[in-house]
């Protein structure tokens, strides 16, 4: 298990490879699909002092406005990373992001972009929702709330021991190819078509 | 408003906590991995996420799912008050956080809010000759609906042809494809035969079935002992890490199809494997 506490440099990003287990501790922001084309499209500043050496986490929380107006994670798992995959390269080079976390995993654009910036992807445990909500020890601060509605805006949060796989590297690794390249052979063979 | 709070408390179990049969599927998963794997750590999370939004009562995973509910009722009842019920025990479960607002318009892509909209929830009426009521109620996740598919036999590519063979290709098939995309582990409904729509129907309704209890039917028993044993071969494992635990489950039923149709259908549902059902006789109210 190896702990990993933002800000993160580029050295220990690089130094991850696939298959480690990681408890992150630390400032991460979550964004999702509005978030992504609007980082793309518009370059806002407002997000790179939190991103800088730091970690972007698709999620779509469950929120609790508390009455003094702060708020809590109630649940918040990861979402599927795959739909990010067209801007994910371009938002890491631009933003300097040193770790995206997810769910499924992405494709080939992202890998090489990882490969470029020298950053890693994160999967956490889908349906986890209620620990990783526990795992966030505070909501920093939030942007585009009004906006994006509460699932898309981006939360700056605090997280304790989040726990995550390394599934792709900076290596032009993936986890997820290597699974499906041997589950397509068993399957075949499954159903006689070898 | 009696029935609307039995519903919401329906909402809140099926939300917060899983099935005694499902959770104890998740144990033995964590059992079978080796120490020391992603896999192993990944249904040792699991688990204890389960108990704590048991004991915290807050949503298992935070996509709450599309609210589905299967209502069997006596004859005379009207199924408008059972409608009204129904989006009134989901607005209230909104607010209370045990659903996350998931009624999406297709034509605006405005989100309703508070998970009522057209079709939403979603009802399957059916009227019985007992004299009490059975809502069954799934809380069916969005990433795991979209690996679900639908084969038309025969299938060249696949080279499954019209028979049980042929049917056990295509779950083979659907379930490599899914990966860890649907939050693996799955359970696996399949409905054999109908039209385009009620080999669907079919397939999820196979979700009330108690895990590990086999169709009544022979062959579909042993088909589905198979396919269970052959799918988690495939070495997929929790989230797609790879492990010995691809599917906690694979349940089978078969209806008349017409003579020039075969299809089979396969829903595919996450661990977070959320259906509670109610009987209300009187005024009892009984949850399993
Ligand atoms: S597929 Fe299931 S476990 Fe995964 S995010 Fe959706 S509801 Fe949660």
């Amino acid at each position: 298990m190896i702990k990993l506490t933002t800000p993160i440099s580029e050295e220990t990003a690089r130094s991850l490879k696939v298959g480690d287990e990681v408890l992150l501790s630390g400032t991460i922001v979550t964004a999702r699909d509005a978030a992504h084309k609007l980082m793309v499209e518009e370059k806002p500043d407002f997000p790179r002092p939190y991103m800088k050496d730091g970690v972007i986490y698709h999620c779509g929380p469950v929120v609790k406005k508390h009455e003094d107006g702060s708020y809590s994670f109630v649940a918040a798992g990861p979402t599927t990373s795959t739909r990010e995959e067209p801007y994910q390269a371009a938002v890491c080079e631009e933003y300097s992001v040193r770790a995206v976390i997810g769910k499924g995993g992405m494709g080939p654009k992202t890998l090489e972009g990882l490969q470029k910036v020298g950053a890693v992807y994160l999967h956490a445990v889908g349906g986890a929702g209620t620990l990783i909500a526990k795992r966030c020890t505070k909501v920093e601060t939030v942007f585009k709330l009004e906006e994006f509605g509460t699932p898309e805006a981006f939360w700056v949060i605090q997280v304790e021991d989040f726990p995550c796989v390394v599934t792709m590297d900076s290596h032009g690794n993936s986890l997820h190819k290597e699974i499906a390249a041997k589950s397509d052979e068993i399957a075949k063979e499954l159903m006689g078509l070898k | 408003m009696e029935l609307k709070n039995a519903m919401l408390e329906l909402i809140r179990r099926a939300s917060t906590d899983l099935s005694p049969d499902v959770e104890a599927a998740l144990v033995q998963a964590y059992d079978r991995e080796d120490e020391g794997t992603p896999a192993k750590s990944v249904f040792g999370t699991i688990l204890e996420n389960v108990k704590l939004a048991r004991e915290a009562s807050t949503p298992v995973c935070q996509d709450t799912g599309s609210v589905i509910m299967y209502i069997d009722f006596p004859v005379g009842h009207s199924e408008k008050v059972y409608k009204e019920a129904a989006e009134a025990a989901a607005m209230e479960a909104t607010k209370l956080q045990y659903l996350r607002p998931n009624a999406v318009d297709p034509i605006t892509g405005k989100n309703s809010g508070n998970n009522v909209g057209v079709n939403a929830p979603y009802l399957h009426f059916h009227q019985w000759d007992k004299d009490e009521v059975r809502v069954r109620l799934m809380l069916k996740g969005g990433g795991s609906e979209n690996v679900g598919a639908q084969y038309k036999l025969p299938d060249t590519a696949l080279k499954a042809g019209r028979d049980l063979k042929g049917v056990k290709k295509v779950v083979i098939d659907a379930v490599n494809k899914a990966q860890g995309q649907g939050c693996a582990p799955g359970i696996i409904g399949v409905g054999i035969g109908g039209d385009r729509v009620t080999s669907y129907a079919l397939s999820k309704e196979q979700f009330f079935r108690k895990l590990g209890e086999p169709s009544a039917n022979s062959d579909l028993a042993a088909l589905e002992k198979e396919l269970y044993e052959d799918l988690n071969k495939l070495n997929i494992g929790p989230m797609g890490f790879g492990g010995k635990t691809t599917c906690l489950g694979v349940n089978v039923a078969a209806q008349h199809r017409h003579p020039a149709t075969f299809y089979v259908a396969i829903s595919y549902t996450c661990w977070v494997y959320r259906r509670k059902q109610m009987i209300i006789k009187g005024s009892e109210v009984t949850y399993d």
